[in-house]
């Protein structure tokens, strides 16, 4: 748990993002970045590119194996396909955040669950809504495996993964600093078929320092 | 079992092939140690890929073994692991790049080396990816057969050296038209100091029919619902 010096009446960016919405934006070189979990419990789906060539983005694998261990913390920095550090987190009340759960879709709602949860709005449309907004040729190929911050998937040294009920609560929050001029694609996760929103999906707010 | 096809990739090789629904691919460790990085696309649609993810959450797994399915990101299933003896098999750390083998095992180029030069899995990857039309943007956390790398309670990753024994080998029962990328470079974190890639032997049979009491089917209510999706998907193309 590291807190941070930052406070938010001194950021130059605020935005609340709703359960089921997403937020696509440009994080530049140095500013400071916080995604805050505003009534807890809320796993907010996040992926990131390389604004100059966003072919290079997050890449959970070359992330959890250049700090040889599998949960993001303060410390954690998040690397690029191209073994280029993203951001850094500088800050984090929460303490643990997952890099192998992915986003939930409807496709893999109809595995997890049943065909009766096919019609249920999902990370990887929501993603795809706001790729296409964004325009510059983004599109499904560039949905690669996420961060879900503020989500806690525990792994065991048998092998089982599970998804437990989220350890954030109500203002704790994560923060990072931007090692290159990002772009970050959040989904506010709409999941109501497991314990990662606690079933019941709340609202994140996006702040930004420079 | 009537062999169809049987090659041998050397350590740092790597291979490409479309592999059709109903056949098996048994790979095989043969002097232990081996690790096979392997991608998985629709053959058809190969916007459609192996995902990490839903492989694990949807059989609520780290570990990937015999009664394991690897699954798209649509909600269908590439193949299914009827067989393995070696146990483990790794999806969450990725392959080795240019810059890890440097920082590893130093430089040797081809001119110095003729074809004893180091290889990479990650250029490996986009060499055969190239063939297919594909690139960076279809790189996605791939699969590490043969190697085991567990989690411990605190969330450190250990790789577990020889778990793989000379002899081991696993099937994947192809459940779909799958176009396979592979490449036989060593883990990431694999600990040997030197750059010593195991070759691995392929052979691909023809699959028994799928019965109602499949192991990968009835392994999870998850499998069975991804083998109908699976299912769904020929009925209406063919």
């Amino acid at each position: 748990m590291t807190e941070s010096t930052y406070s938010p009446e001194t950021a130059t960016y605020r935005k609340v993002v709703e359960a089921g919405d997403h937020w696509m934006h440009r994080i530049s070189k140095g500013q400071t970045f916080r995604i805050l979990d505003l009534e807890g419990n809320q796993a907010a789906d996040t992926l990131f590119y390389n604004a100059d060539d966003p072919s290079e983005r997050y890449a959970a694998d070359i992330t959890v194996r250049n700090q040889n261990a599998l949960y993001l913390t303060t410390g954690t920095t998040l690397m690029s396909t191209e073994g280029n550090p993203l951001l850094t987190i500088t800050a984090d009340t929460c303490g643990n955040h997952d890099t192998v759960g992915g986003a939930c879709s409807r496709e893999s709602n109809t595995m997890r669950y049943s065909q009766n949860t096919e019609h249920m709005h999902a990370c990887r449309d929501i993603f795809l809504t706001g790729m296409h907004e964004w325009g510059e040729g983004f599109g499904k190929r560039d949905i690669t495996n996420n961060i879900n911050f503020f989500m806690n998937v525990p792994v065991t040294p048998e092998g089982g993964l599970t998804f437990e009920d989220g350890i954030s609560g109500p203002g704790r929050y994560v923060e990072m600093i931007a090692e290159m001029d990002v772009i970050c694609l959040i989904s506010n996760c709409p999941q109501l078929n497991n314990p990662c929103n606690a079933y019941n999906p709340t609202p994140v707010e996006v702040l930004i320092w420079d | 079992m009537k062999t169809l096809y049987e090659r041998t990739i050397t350590g740092g090789g790597m291979w490409s092939q479309t592999v059709g629904r109903g056949k098996v691919i048994r790979f095989t460790d043969i002097e232990g140690g081996a690790n096979v990085s392997m991608l998985l696309y629709n053959a058809d649609e190969m916007i459609e890929r192996y995902n990490m993810p839903d492989t694990l959450k949807g059989q609520h797994t780290f570990q990937l073994t015999e009664g394991h399915c690897l699954h798209s990101d649509m909600g269908r299933i590439f193949c299914s692991i009827i067989k393995d003896t070696a146990g483990w098999h790794d999806s969450v750390c990725g392959c080795t790049d240019a810059q890890l083998v440097q920082n590893k095992y130093g430089e040797c180029s081809f001119q110095e080396a003729r074809n004893k030069f180091y290889r990479n899995a990650r250029d490996n990857f986009l060499i055969e990816l190239g063939k297919h039309g594909l690139g960076k943007k279809d790189i996605v956390p791939n699969l590490n057969l043969f190697s085991k790398v567990v989690c411990d309670d605190t969330g450190v990753l250990h790789f577990v050296e020889g778990s793989s024994k000379a002899g081991s080998f696993i099937e994947l029962r192809f459940e779909m038209d799958t176009l396979v990328v592979l490449t036989t470079c060593q883990h990431p974190l694999d600990p040997n100091p030197e750059y010593d890639p195991k070759r691995v032997k392929l052979e691909v049979f023809s699959a028994d029919p799928v019965t109602e009491d499949d192991i990968c089917r009835t392994s999870r209510p998850e499998n069975d619902r991804a083998y109908l999706n699976t299912q769904d998907y020929y009925a209406l193309r063919s």
